[in-house]
């Protein structure tokens, strides 16, 4: 089966362009873009991960090898589409427009954390596995139920294409024909689990063929085919054409999240091989006259103090308030749910 | 007595001082040695040994084949640990945490449950399904979730909650022996909070009994799971201040020990049930109904309960305002006392 979906690159390892398909498409400003914008979630990655080990967030989940999926694809959207990413795909999020403080209010435990920006369709980080895959069909249904030309991406890992949810999503988008992205990350591990114990199919591409959905297999890595793959998938979806599945095949370079420790169930060495997706593009910026000194330690400044000055803003925000916890969870709270309320403000005296 | 007899009996008399996350991981040791049908199935169970650590060890000593990582799908796990169960296996299913179990709801309430009802006992499903609960912790969303009621709910269940490390492994073996379902929920916020002396050997707890686990007269303090410590530092302070607690640690929820809730209450006249699921409709009203049917003329004030709040389980931001603490029962004894 894996020969029927062979992996697409447009750039390899060592940055040469090995695919012209989309050589005119490859601009200055594209470039200067997927950079800026890998470095800028790399910084805020290795970030928290810091802020974790010194106990100033909770338990992270890092995306470090991760960085040329989630911009690329986020990068292929328009500003009206929907995001319904996983709990790992704060890149995405990021770049497709979320708020730095906010993601770090909610690693830090803060429901403030799940807000959008106003005017930007991003779901909530999905913690449970796969369940936000029919979200983003159904988003996309009502789209096309509406008639706009807008879209959504579903973000999901390897494990997810396990669970229930993947194969009800996948059915219900081709049934419907809406124009959903799904955007698989198969960054080779579900926490432990290695993706051959996970299942026994060659590649997650080709779960798309039982529901006649057009599927393909990208480097993951490369974040040229990322962007470019994603925007034909984009495209297909706003002509009416329907889903597209995308397997992204990527590397998780750590943990699952800062709770476990991946020398215990990978061999030694494993992934080393694997040349990061920023290095690889710095490759191709050098091979290609795209490479200048100055704008890129122009941007590693900006960078580095929009990512402390988002870390300010949270540490400074003001603490949780325990109203939070009865007011939301009603449009009108019910008579019940407030006399919980006054009577725990006034045991904890705050009323 | 032979050798073998001593040997045994020295296995039964020695013991070590474990956690209680090191007792479940006994307990499943212990089964795994004794009965070769024990399966453990679960995500990330066997090279990690688990996200607690439960199953430490465990896949090294007893292999890939009865130490098993699946692919990640509680409706999977569950779902094939039903068919293991009735073709002569003793599966233990770990849902990773319990907010978790929920897509294998439809697999426990359909098929788990009523498998032994619908074909008159011709089929039973002798299966334990094994999950963390309860906030506490600051693990992040949807982690922390306390759903007993949803399983005890659920007829032909046995749902089964310690709160020490001794009850943890005695209650799993038992769990393990029974040939009916259970549901066997792990505090997590207790997995790393005590050590106490656990036998080496393989013994049982009883399901369906509770335990007194401190006299007194005023009132009844009824417990369970993570909630018992927290049931225990309240009526410290009500100790100081002249009200004398009993606690008592129901250890299974389904069937409820209704003979020693009567037995205390009846005594004290007065009971605080607290637990960390949300109020309405929780299994605190069960209790209440119990003491109705079995203590209505003994009761000298109005039967508290101290819950969750009708909310869903907050971010850990929050989380310390979700969970009954021992000021908020406190306020309850006072009030059951002074009525």
């Amino acid at each position: 089966m894996e020969e029927h979906f062979p992996m697409k690159k447009i750039i390899d390892d060592q940055g040469n362009l090995i695919d012209s398909s989309y050589e005119n498409d490859i601009d200055e400003e594209l470039v200067r873009k997927l950079y800026y914008h890998m470095s800028r979630i790399r910084l805020f990655d290795r970030k928290a991960i810091s802020l974790q080990r010194q106990g100033r967030i909770g338990t992270y989940p890092p995306f470090e090898g991760q960085e040329a999926s989630q911009v690329g694809s986020a990068l292929a959207l328009d500003s009206d589409d929907w995001l319904f990413p996983t709990y790992r795909d704060h890149g995405a999020m990021l770049t497709f427009g979320s708020d730095m403080t906010r993601t770090f209010l909610y690693w830090n435990g803060r429901a403030e954390g799940c807000v959008p920006p106003e005017g930007k369709n991003i779901f909530p980080a999905a913690v449970p596995i796969a369940t936000q895959i029919p979200h983003a069909v159904g988003a996309a249904w009502a789209e096309k139920r509406k008639g706009t030309k807008n879209v959504a991406i579903a973000y999901f890992g390897d494990g997810a294409t396990s669970e229930g949810d993947f194969h009800e999503g996948l059915n219900f988008a081709s049934v419907f024909k809406t124009p959903t992205i799904l955007f698989n990350q198969n960054n080779g591990y579900a926490i432990s689990v290695p993706i051959e114990k996970q299942m026994n199919s060659k590649t997650i591409a080709q779960k798309g063929l039982a529901y006649d959905i057009p599927s393909i297999r990208i480097d993951g890595n490369d974040v040229f085919s990322v962007y470019f793959e994603t925007k034909k998938a984009v495209e297909r979806a706003r002509s009416g054409e329907g889903p597209t599945l995308i397997e992204a095949v990527t590397w998780r370079t750590g943990a699952h999240t800062t709770a476990d420790d991946p020398t215990k169930y990978r061999p030694e060495g494993q992934g080393e091989n694997v040349v990061n997706p920023i290095e690889r593009l710095e490759n191709y910026m050098k091979n290609n006259d795209f490479w200048d000194e100055e704008w890129i330690a122009k941007t590693e400044a900006e960078l580095t103090q929009e990512v402390e000055s988002a870390l300010e803003a949270m540490e400074k925000y003001p603490p949780a308030k325990p109203e939070d916890l009865f007011d939301h969870v009603f449009t009108n709270t019910p008579p019940q749910l407030v006399e919980q309320k006054e009577s725990y403000l006034e045991l904890i005296g705050r009323e | 007595m032979n050798v073998k007899m001593e040997k045994q009996a020295e296995q039964q008399e020695t013991t070590q001082q474990i956690t209680m996350v090191q007792a479940v991981n006994d307990a499943m040791k212990t089964m795994l040695e004794h009965d070769d049908t024990t399966i453990l199935l679960g995500e990330d169970i066997g090279k990690n040994g688990g996200v607690f650590r439960a199953t430490e060890g465990l896949q090294e000593l007893f292999g890939e084949d009865r130490v098993v990582d699946t692919p990640l799908s509680e409706a999977g796990i569950v779902g094939t640990s039903v068919g293991l169960a009735v073709n002569g296996f003793k599966p233990i299913a770990e849902m990773q945490f319990m907010g978790f179990v929920y897509p294998a709801y439809d697999q426990i309430m359909t098929h788990v449950s009523r498998l032994r009802m619908k074909t008159m006992g011709k089929y039973s499903v002798p299966m334990v399904i094994r999950t963390p609960y309860g906030a506490g912790i600051r693990a992040p969303e949807v982690h922390s979730d306390s759903a007993e009621t949803i399983f005890t709910h659920m007829p032909g269940i046995k749902v089964v909650c310690p709160a020490t490390p001794y009850d943890a492994k005695g209650l799993l073996i038992a769990a393990i022996e029974d040939p009916d379902p259970v549901l066997f929920m792990e505090p997590m916020r207790s997995y790393r909070a005590q050590r106490e002396e656990v036998p080496t050997g393989k013994y049982t707890v009883e399901i369906g009994k509770g335990e007194k686990i401190q006299e007194g007269t005023d009132v009844t303090i009824i417990a369970w799971g993570a909630m018992v410590p927290v049931a225990k530092q309240a009526a410290k302070q009500a100790e100081q201040q002249g009200m004398s607690c009993e606690v008592l640690d129901l250890k299974t929820l389904y069937p409820l020990d209704r003979d020693l809730i009567a037995e205390s209450v009846q005594k004290t006249g007065r009971a605080v049930i607290v637990h960390e699921a949300h109020g309405t409709g929780g299994l605190g009203n069960d209790i209440l109904s119990v003491i109705n049917d079995t203590s209505f003329l003994y009761l000298r004030s109005p039967i508290e309960r101290v819950t969750g709040f009708d909310v869903p389980v907050p971010f850990f931001a929050l989380e310390e305002h979700y969970l009954p603490t021992p000021k908020r029962i406190l306020q309850s004894i006072e009030k059951a006392v002074h009525f």
